[in-house]
Formats: C-alpha cells, structure tokens, sequence
C-alpha cells in the first residue's frame, strides 16, 4: 500500500522516444560543432585558432557588424511598415481587404532568396528595369549589398508583423477604447494610449522573429550581397569553401554566430515576457469608414506594399515565359525554360513533396506527443519543450546542416547524403510552428474531456487519440500548414545537405541562379510557387472546414 | 449494477503534503450522497480518488466487495459527471451517449435502446443530432449525465456539475439529477461547496474541512445539530456567544447575560460547567419580553422574512463575526423594527447548540461525528 509503482506505460515510451530523438539529433550535433570549434584543422588538436583567426582579422569581424546592422535595420522598417498596415487594415474601411490578404500570403510563400534574385532580375548590373532606365541615359543606385538585402528582408518579413499584429488588433476588446475615451482619452491619443499598448505583446514577439531571421538569413545575402559579408555566408564559405572546406573554422564562425544569436534571443525573450499579457474579446473592434484625401493614401500605401511584396513572386512568374539567351532575357514568350528544366523540374519536385511529406508527418506526430507531456505531465520534458521551441531560432539554417553532417557523415550512423538527413533538418527547422499551436491548442482542451472518456472505459492512450487527438487536429492545422509551407521552401539547410539524388525544389532554384540561367531558375521557382499553393489550398480545405468552439 | 462504496482509512499525498490523513466513509448502495465543503477540503480530491483519477496512497476503497486501489479509471465502471461536463465537441449529443456504449462493447440493440431511454429521460430527445456547442450549458449537462449513467455504472460521479450554472437553472437541474438519480437507484457521490444544494439534494451528507471529515448525517441532522463549530458556521448561519454553564446532568443553566438565563435539558451529561460556546441560527431568535438586549444595526427586507443585522450590547460573543442576525418571519410578526430600534431577543432552548470551548465539538446529547443513521465502522 501507498508504495508508488512505476508503470511503463505508453507515455513513459513517448518520452523516452523523444529524448532519445532530441540527444541523438539535437545535444549531440550541437555539442559536436561547439567542440569542433576548438580543434586546430591542421593537427588536429585542441587549440584556438581558429579563434584567432576570426577575432584577428577585420575581414571576418565585419561581419558580426554588418549582421546586427542589417537585423536591426529591418527588424526597425518591418515594425512600422507591418504595424500601420495592420492599423489601417484592420481599424478602417480598406477595399478589397481579402485581396490584400492573399497578396501578402502569396509574398510569404516562397523562400526569401527567389525575393533577391528577382530584384536581381529587375534592378541588378544587367536587369530588366536598369536596362530600361540606362537605355534612357538614368543610371538607377546599385541593388547589391546593404540597400538591397534590407529592401528584399524587409519586404519579405513585415508580412510577420502585419499578421501577428492584425491578429492582435482583433483580439482588443472594442469596449477597453471606449473606456478610455469615457475616461477623456481621444480617438488619436487612444492609438498610442490604448491600442498600441494592447498590440505591444504580439508586436514584440513578431518583431522577434523577425529580428532572428533576418540575422540567419542566408539565400538573401548570399544573392544580393556580394562584399557585404554576413555571418551566415561566411559560415557557409568556410564550409563549402572554393580553397578546400574547412569545417573546423566553419565550426569556431558558427560558434561565435550560436553564442551571438542565443544572447539576442534571450535578452529580448527577457524583454517581452516582462510585458506579456493575454487578452480575449468575444467583440471586434468596428472598422471605421474613411473618407476624401486620408483614404486615397491609405489606399495607396497598403496596396503599394502589399504589391511590392509579391512583385518578386510575379517576376519570376513573367520571366520563366520570357526567351533566354545565356542568361540574358531576350524579346518574346516561349516555354523554352521549362523544357530545358523539365528533367530536374520533375525529380526535384518528387523529392521536395516526398521529404516535405514525410516531414510534415513525422512534425505534426512529435510536436503532439511532446505538447501533450509537457503541458498534461509535466515533467522533464515541460522544459524541453522550451528548447525544442528555441533551438532553430539560434541555429541558422546553414549550421544546423554543418551541424548534422559532422554528426553523420562517420560511422555509426551515416546519413549524409540520404533523404533521411533533409527530412531530420526539415524536421528540426520547422517543428516549432506546429508545437506552438499544438501547446496554444491543449491549453483550451479541458482534461476533463479526457477523463470523461476514461470514465466511459476507454485506456488512457485510446482516450487520448479518440478525443484529445481528434480535439486537437483542427487547432494544429495553422501551425501544421505554416510548417508544410517552409518545409517544402527551405533552402539554407539542404543547399548543405543535398546530394545529386536529393535535390529539392529550392535548391535546384539556387543552384540554376547561381549558374546565372535566370530562366530556368524562374521556371523551376514558378513550379515550387504553384504546387505550394495548390498544396496549401488542398491542406486547407482538407483541414480547415471542421471548428470547434470549445 | 449499482454498489456500496467503503472508504476505509484512505490516504492521499502529494510528495510530501498531505492532503487527506486518515479518512473513512460508507457509502449506501442507492444512495445520493455529497461531499461538501469550502474549496481545498479535499472532497475532490477524494472524489478523483474514488474515480481513479488520482491514486491511494493508503487505506482502502471498495466497490461492494471488490478493492478498486489498483485497477485503472477505465475499469472502474463508474459514470463521472464534470464540473465543465466535459462533453466531446466533435461529437454529436448520440455520439457522445454512445462513446461509453462501444467502449463497454454493448450489443448493438441493446445500446440503441439505452440510447433512446436516455434521451427520453434527460429530455434531450431533440438535440440528438446536434454538436454539442449549440448547446446551452443546461442541456450540455443533461448529455453528460445521460453519458454518464448509460453505461450502467456501478457508482456514479459527480464533480460540482451545477457551479456553471446560472442560480435558476441549477434549482432546475438538481430537481432532475435528483428525479434522475431516484428513478434508477444508482449509488452517486456528489461534490459541491453549495450548502443549500447540498441540503436540497442529498440523502445524506459529509461536511469535510482539511481532508478530514466533520461530520456525516442527513441535511436535517446536519442542519439542526452541527457536531462541531465549523459545521454549524458552515451550513446555515450562526451567531456565537459565549455562555457560562452550570448545574448537573442533562439540566444545566446557561447564562448569556447578566439578566438572561437558558434552561437547557439535553446537554451530555459528562459535559463540563463553565465557559461554552452557543450556537444561535437567525430563525433561532425570538422577540421577548426577557432576553439579550440587541441594537437594531441594519434591516433587509426579504419579502418572507426580514433579516435584522444586530449589535449586543450586555452579552459576550465569539470574536471573529462581521454580524449576529436574526430573520423575523413576516407571517406572524407583531410588529416590525427599525434601525436604532433596541429589542430583547429569547433563544429557542430546544433549538439552539452548545459547544465545548475546547474541542468544539457539541455538547448536546446524541450527537456525533457519524450521525445515527451511519453505519458504524
């Protein structure tokens, strides 16, 4: 009696299976690079230089310069490009409100490097809008570097703001405003007093996001940057580099980028928890009309924006119908583009959908499982949820493929250059959407619900994927379809991981840039934008058409 | 089918709080029967005990003559009824009837039939194709408790079922749990923090404060001869005055003021003179020519009764009380007071109830812990 007996039960199975997953793919891979760091590449012993080479020369530490400047510059333009959109959108009388919706998910759907090389396309040395201008003796600023990876991040990202922030706008109960106007508040004052305030939760943690981003973004500043050195490529260099790789200063660089971006992260997660707060409103807030002058700008800034965004979505669209000539566009239409690439076109896709599928799976599964331990148990593992959340935000793309192949590329387990170690990096990259909404999700789900069918005889598990699962399914669909979309668009960790046989979408993308066939490029981006959409509109349907309130 | 519930010595710890010590019950077979308490008593607590759905750390718990300690919640055979009814959203109202149904593998026919008895006797008949979100929270009650007691259960659970209710549906819904809970005759345990529901509804009640029991008996032995303070503050109304007891045997004096005096008849014999602690209900009071002189502080007119908020002027009361009340029934008031007025208020000697000072527990003859109608164990 009252001697407590450990039962291995299924969960107690689930959490060991997680734990397992999360050391073999997570501690050890990271842990391995941070060692790898201090390993002298030559000798092959414990030494720091390739700290002093980093810290020793201008050249790399630049970089640390050039990424906070850019993170922080666009983080700053995303806030109140994003922010006023959201204002405007959702608190006044805006035409075709749906429309702009849809422009500015369409802009969210493809891989933010498609936005730099189609600038490239309209604005670089020989692009399409350059060369109009020049043919009329105006030789328009140059797009590579600073200006050009803040125009393509900063149209790419304020899309984050303007959701989080409309959403939260929506969430602000119309009764607080007209409190504060009985209070003697006017409607003006009521924006900075009330409203602003109110939103400044969400608009921190989207500011966030953006902020982390923007400092891993890879593809952008890869494309448009040129001698504006950031971390991430210099990673990259390191690692892939045209003088022979090496992966130990690649490591050491990753390091210091690891340590950088945990700090931020932490810092300003300390900053928004201080001033986090919930709120639910049952009302929304009335949409005003506007009229005369005010609305005419209105109008203008929100569709401006909203079709600036997608302007590199529709060029590349334009230009995987125009005729090439080398990688120069030339007059008049032709599919020629699609034909020269319909081979990889076609094992691309296959293994984009393939690994996106398997992935998605596989992340909708864990990210359950570990929502349910940590919020319903309550144990261990409630703080590894914490860190499954956090890790991709400090680790970039590109290290956490350096990271999974040093892990394994040797004995025991080789996985280099299999599918398996996409999917894993998929998997690592893109959970935390679908955790975030799983875990939002079970906290409305009473366990009582579960009880009751425990009650009714059903086991614990069966209890669990009879109501809780089935409860759940609608609520993770958001997280599940933001994830889906940024798996099949990922770049930065495959461009590492990729072998011939397991090229994905995105890749073969860059790859085509890079080799400056600008046409197939668009060709082969055209095709990634459409079957995301088609997929996207498939999941929804699929998924979106059953709601409980509960 | 439905079975007694014996409790006996049930220990229940988290790491290293005790939340209930040593606790014995027995629970008739057909009985209703409530758990009632403030919150953090412990009757929750021991209700998920009961359900399974929190383990026993000591002692025993049996359904009938089966120790139910180690088997699973979903083997228990119990029918649970859930503060926030915990109906399953993507079901419909059928559904979720017939959730406990396949879960116990019940015949085909059999089950469509028990379905149809239970619409018809929760009057849900109706909604039966519905989603339960287009429910109001009454009729998301009935389904939980036609869910519920479907399955045939051999106990049926039910954790404040009405506290999300609104005050007249929840004189509603526990007029029918209670029809419900007759007309089949299954052993149900209650849990409420509602006095009067708990009063309303039960067969008999256990008042439980920090995990212990205070008390056990019908509303009527629990309501008129409360085994201690704590039941006596906590069902009904009390005004505590402190008396000074003398005399022998079951007669004994008790002086409440310098010019008024008790004659009681019922007090223990054992029971030691001096200072005690007296019990007054409002409706305990009367207006006398010879009594406890008392202010007037505040009237509420309640249309029955009108409650006299009153401030003593030559009598020592128990420290602690915001207010002494005394309720005049309207139907055979001689006349009515106002504030400021002074009245002399008499005790009903048969009613009222005395405490000892130390233990505070009653002092009157025949009453215990375990009211008389208890089983003894």
């Amino acid at each position: 009696m009252g001697r407590k007996r450990f039962r291995f039960d299924f969960w107690v199975l689930i959490t060991i299976i997680v734990f397992t997953l999360f050391a073999l793919f997570m501690v050890w891979p990271l842990a391995k690079l941070l060692i790898s760091g201090f390993i002298d590449p030559s000798t092959g012993e414990w030494s720091l230089k390739n700290f002093q080479t980093f810290f020793g020369r201008k050249y790399y530490t630049n970089a640390i310069f050039h990424s906070l400047y850019i993170s922080c510059t666009v983080t700053i333009l995303t806030v109140i490009l994003g922010t006023l959109m959201a204002y405007l959108t959702s608190t006044f009388d805006i035409k075709g409100r749906g429309f702009i919706q849809i422009l500015v998910i369409f802009s969210m759907m493809s891989p933010s490097f498609i936005g730099a090389y189609s600038w490239v396309i309209l604005l670089g040395r020989n692009g399409l809008v350059t060369n109009f201008f020049a043919n009329l003796g105006i030789s328009l600023p140059t797009i590579y570097g600073f200006h050009g990876i803040v125009l393509v991040l900063t149209l790419k990202l304020y899309s984050f703001i303007y959701f989080y922030v409309s959403g939260a706008i929506k969430k602000v109960d119309p009764s607080m405003l007209e409190a504060s106007q009985s209070l003697g508040c006017s409607p003006a004052r009521n924006v900075v007093k009330m409203l602003i305030p109110l939103v400044l939760p969400s608009l921190l943690a989207a500011a966030l996001m953006v902020f982390m981003t923007s400092i891993a973004d890879f593809g952008t500043a890869m494309l448009i940057g040129e001698g504006y050195r950031v971390l991430p490529v210099l990673v990259y260099r390191a690692f892939m580099g045209e003088n022979g790789s090496n992966a130990n200063f690649a490591a050491a660089i990753a390091f210091v980028m690891v340590a950088l971006t945990a700090c931020l992260y932490f810092l300003q997660k300390y900053i928004i928890n201080k001033k986090s707060f919930k709120m639910r409103s049952v009302k929304t807030i009335q949409k005003r009309p506007i009229k005369g002058f005010k609305a005419v700008l209105a109008h203008i800034y929100v569709y401006g924006l909203a079709l600036l965004s997608v302007l590199p979505q529709m060029t590349v669209i334009v230009t995987a119908f125009l005729k090439t000539k080398g990688s120069r566009f030339v007059r008049g239409f032709s599919l020629d583009s699609f034909r020269s690439a319909w081979k990889t076109i076609l094992s691309t896709t296959r293994n984009t959908y393939l690994y996106g599928a398997t992935a998605i799976v596989l992340i909708v599964l864990i990210a359950v499982f570990v929502a349910y331990l940590s919020v319903r148990k309550r144990n261990a593992l409630t703080s590894l949820l914490d860190v499954v959340t956090v890790f991709p935000y400090i680790i970039s793309g590109s290290i956490l493929g350096i990271m999974l192949l040093l892990c394994f590329n040797t004995k025991p387990l080789i996985l280099s250059g299999s599918a398996a170690i996409i999917i894993v990096a998929f998997i690592i990259r893109r959970l935390p959407h679908t955790l975030r909404s799983s875990v939002g999700v079970l906290y409305q789900i009473s366990p009582s619900t579960e009880e009751a069918a425990i009650s009714l005889g059903s086991s614990p598990q069966k209890a669990f994927f009879k109501v809780t699962f089935m409860l759940m399914v609608p609520g993770i669909a958001t997280g599940a379809i933001m994830s889906w979309v940024t798996v099949i668009n990922e770049l930065s960790a495959s461009l590492i991981l990729y072998t011939g046989g397991t090229k994905t979408l995105s890749v073969a993308v860059y790859e085509q840039v890079s080799r400056g066939n600008y046409g197939a490029a668009a060709a082969i981006a055209s095709i990634l934008m459409l079957t995301t959409i088609i997929s996207l509109a498939v999941f929804m349907k699929a998924t979106g058409s059953k709601e409980y309130t509960m | 089918m439905s079975k007694e519930i014996i409790i006996e010595h049930a220990v229940k710890r988290y790491d290293n709080v005790t939340i209930i010590k040593d606790l014995s019950l027995r629970i008739g077979n057909s009985e209703l029967f409530t758990l009632l308490g403030p919150s953090g008593c412990g009757k929750t607590t021991l209700l998920r005990m009961i359900a399974g759905f929190n383990t026993i750390e000591g002692g025993t718990i049996r359904f009938g003559d089966t120790v139910i300690n180690n088997i699973p919640a979903h083997k228990r055979n119990i029918g649970m009824v859930f503060q926030d009814y915990a109906i399953f959203p993507h079901l419909t109202v059928a559904q979720n009837i017939m959730y406990g149904l396949k879960e116990h593998k019940v015949p085909r026919e059999e089950a469509k039939q028990r379905l149809e008895k239970m619409l018809r006797l929760t009057k849900i008949e109706e909604y039966r194709d519905r989603l339960p979100e287009r429910l109001s929270g009454g009729q998301q009650q009935r389904v939980a408790l036609a869910r519920a007691i479907a399955i045939h259960p051999d106990v049926l659970l039910m954790d404040e079922p009405l506290s999300n209710l609104d005050a007249k549906l929840r004189v509603e819904m526990r007029e029918i749990i209670r029809d419900i809970q007759k007309q089949i005759g299954i052993t149900t345990v209650y849990v409420t923090h509602d006095q009067e529901e708990a009063l309303a509804i039960s067969d008999r009640i256990a008042v439980m404060n920090f995990g212990d029991i205070q008390q056990v008996g019908t509303p009527h032995e629990i309501y008129t001869r409360p085994f201690n303070v704590f039941v006596a503050d906590f069902i009904g109304r009390s005004g505590f005055f402190c008396g000074e007891m003398e005399g022998e045997g079951s007669r004994r004096r008790i002086k409440l003021s310098k010019d008024y005096t008790l004659e009681m008849d019922n007090i223990l014999p054992s029971a030691s003179n001096g200072r005690v602690i007296v019990g007054i209900r409002p409706e305990e009071f009367c207006i006398a020519e010879k009594g406890m002189t008392a202010k007037v502080r505040k009237a509420t007119y309640l249309g029955k009764y009108i409650t006299y908020v009153l401030d003593f002027e030559d009598c020592s009361m128990m420290e602690d009380q915001e207010s002494i009340e005394f309720s005049q029934h309207l139907g055979n008031a001689a006349s009515l007071h106002r504030v400021g007025d002074t009245i002399k208020l008499a005790a009903y000697a048969q009613r009222i109830n005395v405490f000892s000072p130390e233990t505070k527990e009653s002092i009157i003859r025949g009453v215990a812990r375990y009211g008389q109608e208890t089983v003894s164990l």
